[in-house]
């Protein structure tokens, strides 16, 4: 075999997510792992439209995933109990702040740019912490849950039918993988690819970079945002821990243990990090040294990810 | 008029005087070399032009408009396009991607996030020509970084040339190459100046390129001007004589 085959990749990655629901509970998981994976795998991916594709560490993104999902609860508990809206009102949210902080950030490179993503995303993690009133602090915002979506014909009832909440949230997701691969294969999507491989040639091949870093930092930022939202409709709940700063090393995680520089690679380790988590969580609570074990592994013998380590079978 | 006035540009980097008072003007159509031995602000005096750095005194006019605190990206808008000294292209993309993305912002289609057939078949088509006209066609389908380095070289060359300048500037586009690929570099700037009616300014150490090539050259000797004229009156020129070849006995 020369080469994995693109479209056979691609169909593989789609058969296997709209199978989950039925072959997931026959290998030891359960529906709600599969939700799970594909918010977080959106997530990842978000991030990784600005690390593996424009070439910028974001150590911060948990705050705009936060920021998704504190909205949508939000909005439902107190304003309106409607889903899309809920979801409408956080990603609108989390994306005005995304573009507002955008400017001071991006003229920063490298791990300056990291320490200030983080900087901020602890800020509205204090917030969420200390608003009391609002946000209930570390309890989390509870006592509100994910409304059914009518369609006019007919209601999907995603509130008691998991399935139906999978589809849902894979629904959303197909939609925002392919925005984010349709955006790459742009003449915008190929300044970003210019920015990472080479800054100095880009600017002096004519574009901005701060400015089209921008654009890649706010169009991540939507994304991340919508994996937040989904991610507190998931739970029916959300607590400050959804946007601190370890959970933006989680997306960092899962990007470059799957590969960064592939677009499912995310994907990939999405599930390698939430399987593990979920199956070694229940023996012992040091979990997280083994994913660390693994991700120090992977980082150490196959720079490229999971998916690098696939591909390379491929070609060799 | 004519097409680049520089004039009286100094940079200062604390109390070093990297360039120091030198004024240029390149007419349209021209082939100006720039000389001087090392450390003589050739490639300061470069960076000035493109926008790299903005000068401490002095002002760049170009085609008529005062650039002199432009950043890069507007000056490439305007129709400057250079190259650098260590080639710089984006390594882990093909030849066609790297000549891809200045076409698509040349077209002002850098922040389109679809393409009309029409335009991706324009596109594609002027790429081609490129390919060719770099003798990368063979190679187009290849990581950059893969690449000879008189190959790299040539790439960066068609990617300036892709922004379809008006002003092409070359920073010692031979620099590091064997005999062979100074020859087919040498013959490409050649036939883009006779054939384009290309303005160029290069920044060069081979001589043998320099006297087959310029049309005018420009000497410059620690951060100073030394000398302006034709390559036969810079040959004969007895203070840039002494430059390079110490203090005459």
């Amino acid at each position: 075999m020369p080469k994995l085959d693109k479209g056979a990749a691609d169909a593989l990655v789609w058969a296997l997510l709209l199978t989950a629901p039925f072959w997931l509970p026959h290998v030891g998981g359960y529906v709600e792992l599969g939700s799970r994976v594909v918010i977080y795998a959106l997530a990842a991916m978000a991030l990784n439209f600005l690390l593996g594709y424009t070439g910028v560490l974001s150590f911060g993104h948990a705050a705009y995933f936060g920021l998704g999902a504190y909205g949508t609860a939000l909005t439902i508990k107190l304003l309106y109990p409607s889903t899309p809206f809920g979801m409408l009102v956080g990603v609108a949210v989390a994306t005005a702040a995304a573009a507002i902080i955008g400017p001071m950030i991006v003229r920063l490179r490298g791990v300056y740019f990291a320490m200030c993503t983080i900087a901020f995303g602890q800020v509205f993690y204090f917030i969420a912490f200390r608003w009391f009133s609002l946000t209930h602090g570390d309890d989390g915002v509870s006592a509100w849950h994910r409304m059914p979506i009518n369609l006019g014909f007919t209601t999907v009832d995603i509130l008691n039918d998991n399935k139906a909440f999978y589809y849902f949230v894979l629904a959303i997701f197909a939609v925002c993988a392919a925005a984010m691969a349709f955006l790459l294969r742009s003449p915008f999507g190929r300044t970003l690819l210019a920015i990472r491989e080479n800054e100095r040639r880009a600017r002096f091949l004519g574009i901005p970079v701060d400015r089209h870093i921008w654009m890649s930092w706010v169009i991540s930022c939507f994304f991340v945002s919508v994996a937040g939202s989904l991610y507190a409709l998931l739970n029916d709940f959300v607590d400050p821990r959804a946007l601190r700063w370890d959970q933006s090393g989680n997306f960092v995680i899962m990007a470059v243990l799957g590969g960064m520089r592939s677009f499912w690679g995310p994907l990939i380790g999405a599930a390698i990090f939430l399987v593990l988590q979920d199956y070694i969580s229940s023996e012992t609570e040091n979990w997280m040294s083994f994913i660390g074990l693994f991700f120090v592994l992977v980082v150490l013998f196959f720079p490229r990810g999971v998916l690098g380590i696939i591909r390379r079978k491929a070609v060799s | 008029m004519s097409l680049l006035q520089v004039k009286n540009v100094s940079k200062h980097f604390g109390s070093l005087i990297a360039v120091n008072d030198i004024s240029m003007t390149v007419e349209p159509g021209e082939l100006r070399a720039i000389i001087g031995p090392n450390g003589a602000g050739k490639t300061t005096f470069f960076n000035l032009i493109t926008g790299f750095f903005t000068p401490t005194s002095g002002s760049i006019i170009f085609d008529g408009q005062d650039v002199t605190h432009l950043l890069p990206a507007r000056r490439v808008w305007c129709g400057m396009a250079r190259t650098f000294q260590i080639t710089e292209v984006f390594p882990e993309l093909t030849v066609r991607e790297n000549l891809r993305i200045p076409t698509e912002v040349a077209s002002g289609l850098r922040l389109r996030a679809w393409l009309s057939q029409a335009d991706d078949v324009k596109i594609r088509d002027r790429v081609a020509e490129l390919l060719v006209m770099g003798n990368l066609a063979d190679k187009a389908d290849r990581p950059v970084g893969e690449l000879s380095h008189g190959d790299q070289r040539a790439t960066e060359i068609m990617m300036a040339l892709a922004l379809k300048p008006r002003l092409l500037l070359l920073d010692e586009p031979t620099a590091g190459m064997g005999d062979q690929e100074t020859y087919d570099i040498t013959q490409l700037i050649r036939k883009l100046h006779k054939d384009s009616k290309l303005t160029i300014v290069l920044i060069e150490h081979d001589m043998r390129v320099v006297f087959h090539l310029a049309d005018r050259i420009m000497v410059l000797d620690q951060g100073k001007f030394l000398a302006e004229g034709t390559p036969a009156e810079i040959a004969a020129n007895t203070a840039v004589q002494t430059a390079y070849l110490g203090q005459a006995a």
